[in-house]
């Protein structure tokens, strides 16, 4: 109803519309060139994504067929310990990885704001980890916290005996070496991206706050930081999506073990695809990952982005 | 523009020159470790020597998970390698039901299989719907259990020639400072030392009846209520050593700081590169000493429908190559493992080599839990017994129900 009176509106007020019959043909150029990228939007990801949720439906063993069970292959998904623990693994992973991230990050960033020395040398130091896959950020991790030749072992053999930090072999905080890893390999990009918001706040707004006599602590939470919200939506973009393909870290480093422990909802959708020969299984894991996404993303993108349109 | 098309005409002639004297066979596998490409590279060496065709090296690294997606991918995909190693059993089925696999009933008639490949179980793995499909190549079995002489003799006891035994003298072992039991922190091995406790411990009516009949019954029953508390005992014998790959675990016996391992006959070869002796230094015990019998797992050829008669030709040459006894005893002899067909002898053998072809020659086999299992089945069997081993709250109760209710839906 909007669109159409819009569009009435801008008829009448521009006669020049009158002689282009078909708006579809406006700025034709641009158009025909976004074609390919349309066409891959629509059939490779919405396309790919509707096939997908449709063979969750079926029994797919090592070929996609079409026999229809229904909802079977959820009821086993939601009756698997494996999948169980992997979903509590990632919640446990997503929250203190989106809150160290960023809190790191931001400190990390006020820190080389303040116009100390070497900070090109920081900063390369900082980052440098992000140009390490999650591979090899897994494989020397895995390293690091093995008890025999790493931290462990290090702090044992300067006299500390019964020293124990060996979190990769106990179920209980396995997690935590994930996330000590996932930290030490993320955060440099976080920190970047935070420092430039940082370089974006006008100097004029810390003379102020400074005249005004408010503490630089109070400035940062009460001034800097709402005036940063932008930075920081791009920063938990960044970091939730690192969280949800969550996979080749846990696979260089633990492997999903000891045991079960350390499964994440994407290594749980490989392998039952490839390892399993079930990509029915597998199809319905990744749908509930798709959903998830969905109910977590959905409402809060339209909360941060629609409130801006109708402002 | 007639430069172009001289080019193309030229182009086409030698393409089909090249088709009409020989194949490129393009084989892909997963064999990459020293002993391993060593043995893949007998097979080749055979295909260039004894036929004009060319052997072109597939390897996938990273082993089966890895390979078989990439294998399966490049069938449906429509671009078919020559052929491709898969293991004996079930993996390979759906690519049969769907027609996409070569029918080598016409070479196994020709060359006799159903005579020479002992135990006949490889045959029916590669059998469907009465009609043979695969070229089974080797054969590896679970049912050992490797020990460590030097570190029963610190211990200062006998080294155990059955579970019971073994389980006696492990506090003796403690004592000393050595972990009874050596496991690595992978799945399929936490797994397979169940399977390999399940046809000792159980015997092989029991384990028959739940891995081939699915009967989730016998696994509530007296047998398997056994198994699984041994296989509690057994997981608390092997704390206080902390490795994940098989190969560390078998490290730990070489080193005389575990007693012993639960592991298929590939960790011979780990002994072997270390020059340990069979007898001297380490023992073996297949069956763990109370069941003696082998399961046949191993590894078989695959070979692809291409559409083209001289690939056709060529691929049911290759099989026919694979099974012949020269090929046979060269390549097992590189791999350390048995080989398919009665009627050779391997060059040298040791102790437990020996030990192995007797109960082949006695016929004393079962098939191996691939062959009767879905690898679905097997995913879960995994998952579920790794979890059991690394949760020490985990009662043997608890997984045996679990485990019966994976039998109940298995199929």
């Amino acid at each position: 109803m909007a669109v159409a009176e819009e569009a009435g509106h801008a008829r009448r007020s521009s006669p020049r519309a009158d002689r282009k019959p078909f708006r579809l043909f406006h700025n034709l150029m641009p158009k025909i060139a976004l074609i390919p990228m349309i066409a891959t939007a629509l059939v490779v990801f919405l396309g790919g994504t509707l096939w997908t949720v449709v063979y969750s439906f079926t029994s797919s063993g090592l070929l996609p067929r079409r026999n229809w069970v229904g909802l079977d292959q959820y009821e086993r998904l939601w009756s698997s310990a494996k999948w169980i623990v992997s979903i509590q693994n990632l919640a446990l992973y997503g929250i203190f990885s989106l809150v160290f991230t960023l809190v790191i990050g931001f400190t990390l960033a006020a820190l080389l704001d303040r116009k100390i020395r070497f900070e090109d040398t920081f900063r390369t130091i900082f980052l440098y980890p992000f140009a390490l896959s999650f591979i090899v950020t897994g494989l020397v991790w895995q390293w690091i916290l093995n008890p025999d030749f790493g931290v462990q072992g290090v702090v044992r053999s300067m006299g500390w005996e019964s020293f124990t930090f060996n979190p990769l072999n106990d179920p209980d905080i396995v997690m935590f070496g994930l996330l000590i890893a996932g930290l030490w390999q993320g955060t440099g990009l976080i920190m970047c991206i935070m420092l430039a918001g940082l370089r974006g706040i006008d100097e004029d707004i810390w003379k102020a706050s400074r005249v005004d006599g408010i503490p630089t602590w109070k400035t940062y939470v009460r001034i800097i930081i709402p005036m940063m919200r932008p930075v920081f939506v791009t920063a938990v973009v960044l970091i939730a999506s690192g969280i949800i393909k969550l996979y080749d870290l846990v696979v260089a480093q633990t492997s999903g073990g000891p045991g079960i422990s350390s499964e994440v909802p994407a290594k749980y959708v490989m392998q039952t695809m490839f390892g399993g020969q079930n990509l029915g299984q597998g199809f319905a894991a990744s749908t509930m990952m798709l959903l998830s996404v969905v109910i977590i993303l959905v409402p809060w993108a339209y909360l941060e982005f629609g409130r801006r349109k109708r402002g | 523009m007639k430069l172009t098309t001289q080019l193309l005409a030229a182009t086409a002639i030698i393409g089909a020159a090249g088709t009409a004297q020989a194949v490129e066979m393009e084989v892909m596998h997963w064999w990459t470790s020293g002993g391993e490409a060593a043995a893949v590279g007998k097979f080749a060496e055979a295909l260039n020597e004894r036929t004009e065709h060319t052997w072109i090296d597939g390897a996938i690294a990273g082993g089966g998970d890895t390979a078989r997606p990439v294998m399966v991918s490049r069938i449906i995909g429509g671009d078919p390698p020559a052929a491709f190693q898969f293991n004996h059993g079930r993996q390979a089925e759906e690519l049969i039901e769907a027609g996409l696999m070569l029918d080598l009933t016409d070479v196994a008639e020709a060359e006799g299989w159903k005579d020479i490949v002992n135990p006949s179980s490889l045959l029916d793995a590669c059998t469907y719907e009465g009609r043979i499909y695969c070229a089974p190549v080797n054969i590896h079995s679970w049912q050992w259990m490797w020990l460590s002489n030097d570190a029963y003799e610190q211990a200062g006891v006998e080294v155990p020639t059955n579970w019971s035994e073994f389980m006696e003298t492990a506090p003796a072992l403690r004592e000393a400072g050595i972990v009874p039991l050596a496991m690595g922190g992978q799945s399929w091995q936490q797994s397979g030392a169940f399977g390999v406790m399940a046809i000792a411990l159980a015997g092989e009516e029991a384990w028959l009846a739940v891995n081939r009949d699915k009967d989730a019954d016998v696994v509530m029953g007296p047998e398997y209520t056994r198994v699984f508390e041994a296989f509690g005992a057994a997981r608390e014998l092997a704390e206080g050593l902390d490795v994940q790959d098989w190969n560390q675990a078998t490290n730990a016996v070489i080193e005389d700081t575990a007693g012993a391992q639960i592991m298929g006959d590939w960790a011979q070869g780990e002994f072997a590169v270390a020059g340990e002796v069979a007898g001297e230094d380490y023992s073996c015990l297949a069956g763990l000493g109370e069941t003696g019998v082998l399961s046949t797992g191993g590894d078989a050829f695959y070979f692809p429908v291409t559409g083209d008669p001289e690939v056709e030709a060529a691929q049911k040459e290759l099989a026919a190559l694979l099974l012949s006894p020269e090929v046979q005893v060269a390549f097992n002899s590189a791999k350390g493992s048995l080989p398919i067909r009665g009627d050779v002898d391997l060059t040298s053998v040791n102790e437990c080599t020996e030990v192995g072809l007797q109960l082949l020659a006695d016929g004393k086999t079962l098939p191996d839990g691939n062959m009767l299992l879905s690898p679905d089945t097997t995913t879960q069997t995994n998952d579920l017994m790794t979890e059991f081993w690394n949760t020490p709250s985990m009662t043997p109760a608890e997984v045996q129900e679990r485990y019966a209710e994976i039998i109940r839906n298995a199929d």
